[in-house]
């Protein structure tokens, strides 16, 4: 059970303005659990709920199977890596990472050598004696990953640790992260507003929306098959449709857009005629110039053009709707705005997203 | 040198108001302190250095060392007093209230220190206001003014802003996910205060203690109103050698003996008070 993370049925709200409604969610000791969302979601309060910054109003918090209730942060076997690092100004690199150390009272040698293996493991040797002003963000985030892992704590909690790196950098971090916890086997609960962040480096990862997690899932599943409107959209799926289901027949399920397009969809069983159904489909898995005899063809009229580099989003009208169809560059070349074009859209493609619970209202 | 010409234009009135109201009347008084006191009360132009010897004496020794003990003691107790303030104020107050909540403590300033030390003499005295309700309660009188309670107190009262108004600032940069890290990493509340708060609040509580103590190792008013003169302090004894006694030279030489002191105990305490490092 060490290291494990249950939060059972959790509401907080700030001066009558609700943060986290109903949560619950169970982290298992080892896993890499990202809580994603855009800022205002709850995510970084769910954390410091943890950390023990806050507490509750209702609900219940256990780490490692022991409930946390009322614990104060110095109490609780969970280190966090602030946003902004947090970093003593007064202190040097290794009076930094020290600092838990020295107030548990440990020898002066042992705590020399906990620090020493811990700025190895980050990768950070040869700066202890450097003081905080005197060295990169890069090196700062460092820093306060050494000085919370130094602690062996038995969750770590990441509070958008990289928010403040440049994107190179932050790339190499995501990776170096990742390889770390692997190594470690820790337990990591790490909060992003970026999607691509959440999927690099987690085994699963949590959105939340408004006080509420939307869909908790392993990055592909995630990915592949968003079950909320709002997921959708936070994961770049372009086109979302209204649609209402008119026949499901020969494992297809024939619908029809508000924009008064006719579409046959993969029938996984979820179907319901007569239903109103969010629909959502990304703008890579729309064929342009398709082989005769496709499902799905439409005829259309490329719009608008955004160049993206290695690929191009065509806006296309077609029908009653406009879609986000991508293309890649060298094929995009070929064609120019104002182009009559055939498209098709695959059955499979085509994803049902429900309203998550609440959020319509 | 255009620009460097101009700049020292633009700087020539606050020059010349130095020089005439600072730099001439200093150099005056540097010269009078080796003079010999006339008997009219003004000066013999006899160059001498019996000014300065005779403010080395074991008598005015005591007085100066006295005054460094009232300047220390209301230090102290200014930052006792005024540490509690200015954390409430700049951690835990709430933000909208603030800055009126920082009027209240520059409020005093509106007034003359003079006028607001016989207020206190008021509320002190035997059949004051602090009495008159002790004897409701049944109690006192107590003998509240005229003494070095009623001097300590007085100088406490204002002194104080010069030191909340530093701490202050000092604290109110003190960003506090610092104080979430050191919980964070295991520290309860008076760890956090002893290992974060205090460490960067330093340059403020350096401030505070020098704008608190050069005053009161002067100090006059108080001294003079609230003690009613009976304990003299090196402020009431330069005064008095102005004002009483006529003896310009020996007054002179008792203001830059306090002046020197007051450089020897700026450099002495250089570096322990300096900006927080390491």
């Amino acid at each position: 059970m060490r290291g494990a993370v249950s939060v059972e049925r959790v509401f907080k709200a700030f001066g009558g303005t609700p943060a986290l409604l109903d949560v619950s969610l169970e982290v298992k000791p080892g896993e890499f659990l990202t809580l994603l969302g855009p800022s205002g979601c709850g995510k970084t309060t769910l954390l410091r709920l943890l950390a023990g910054f806050e507490q509750p109003d209702s609900g219940a918090l256990r780490l490692s199977g022991r409930d946390v209730a009322g614990l104060p942060p110095y109490r609780r076997p969970v280190n966090t890596v602030f946003q902004h690092y947090a970093l003593f100004p007064h202190r040097t690199v290794f009076g930094n990472v020290a600092f838990g150390l020295e107030l548990q009272g440990l020898p002066p040698a042992e705590i020399a050598a906990r620090v020493e293996e811990t700025l190895e493991l980050v990768r950070l040797p040869g700066l202890a004696q450097r003081r905080i002003d005197q060295i990169s963000g890069g090196q700062k985030q460092r820093v306060a990953l050494a000085r919370a892992l130094v602690m062996r704590p038995e969750v770590l909690l990441l509070d958008e640790p990289m928010a403040a790196l440049d994107l190179k950098l932050r790339k190499e971090m995501q990776v170096e992260v990742k390889n770390l916890q692997e190594r470690l086997g820790l337990t990591f609960l790490f909060v992003t507003h970026d999607q691509d962040e959440a999927l690099v480096m987690s085994d699963r990862i949590a959105v939340m929306n408004q006080g509420r997690l939307e869909q908790v899932d392993e990055p592909e599943r995630l990915y592949e098959r968003p079950r909320t409107r709002f997921v959708a959209d936070f994961l770049a799926v372009r086109n979302l449709l209204e649609a209402t289901v008119a026949e499901v027949a020969g494992g297809r399920a024939r619908l029809r857009t508000r924009g008064g397009l006719d579409l046959l969809a993969a029938d996984d069983g979820g179907w319901r005629v007569g239903a109103e159904v969010g629909l959502g489909v990304r703008p890579e898995r729309i064929v342009l110039d398709p082989p005769a005899g496709a499902e799905n063809l439409l005829a259309g009229r490329l719009d608008d053009e955004l160049y993206l580099g290695d690929r191009t989003d065509w806006r296309v009208a077609t029908g009653g709707e406009v879609l986000t169809v991508a293309e890649g560059a060298a094929e995009a070349q070929r064609r120019q705005r104002g182009d009559e074009v055939r498209l098709a859209v695959p059955p499979e493609s085509l994803l049902r997203l429900e309203d998550a619970p609440g959020s319509g209202a | 040198m255009r620009s460097r010409r101009g700049a020292l234009l633009l700087l020539l009135p606050a020059l010349l108001l130095l020089l005439f109201l600072f730099a001439a009347p200093q150099a005056a008084m540097l010269l009078a302190s080796f003079l010999r006191r006339s008997a009219y009360g003004g000066v013999e132009r006899v160059l001498t250095l019996a000014n300065y010897a005779r403010a080395g004496e074991p008598l005015y020794l005591r007085i100066f060392a006295r005054s460094l003990g009232l300047a220390t003691a209301t230090t102290l107790l200014c930052l006792a007093a005024g540490w509690p303030v200015a954390y409430w104020l700049a951690l835990k107050a709430p933000e909208r209230w603030r800055s009126a909540l920082l009027v209240l403590v520059m409020l005093p300033f509106w007034t003359s220190l003079l006028v607001r030390l016989y207020a206190w003499m008021f509320l002190l005295r035997g059949e004051g206001l602090v009495n008159r309700w002790l004897g409701l309660a049944g109690l006192g009188p107590l003998p509240l003014l005229y003494n070095d309670f009623a001097v300590l107190l007085g100088q406490l009262y204002g002194e104080l802003p010069f030191m909340i108004l530093p701490l202050f600032a000092s604290l109110e940069r003190l960003d506090r996910a610092l104080l979430e890290a050191a919980a964070d990493l295991g520290a309860g509340p008076w760890r956090r205060l002893w290992r974060v708060t205090l460490p960067l609040a330093r340059p403020g509580i350096a401030a505070g203690c020098v704008l608190v103590f050069i005053p009161s190792l002067g100090a006059y008013l108080a001294p003079d109103l609230l003690g009613g003169a009976r304990t003299v302090y090196v402020g009431t004894l330069i005064q008095g050698q102005f004002a009483l006694a006529r003896d310009l030279p020996f007054g002179a030489a008792l203001s830059f003996g306090l002046s020197l002191l007051v450089l020897a105990l700026v450099l002495l305490f250089r570096r322990p008070l300096g900006a927080a490092r390491g």
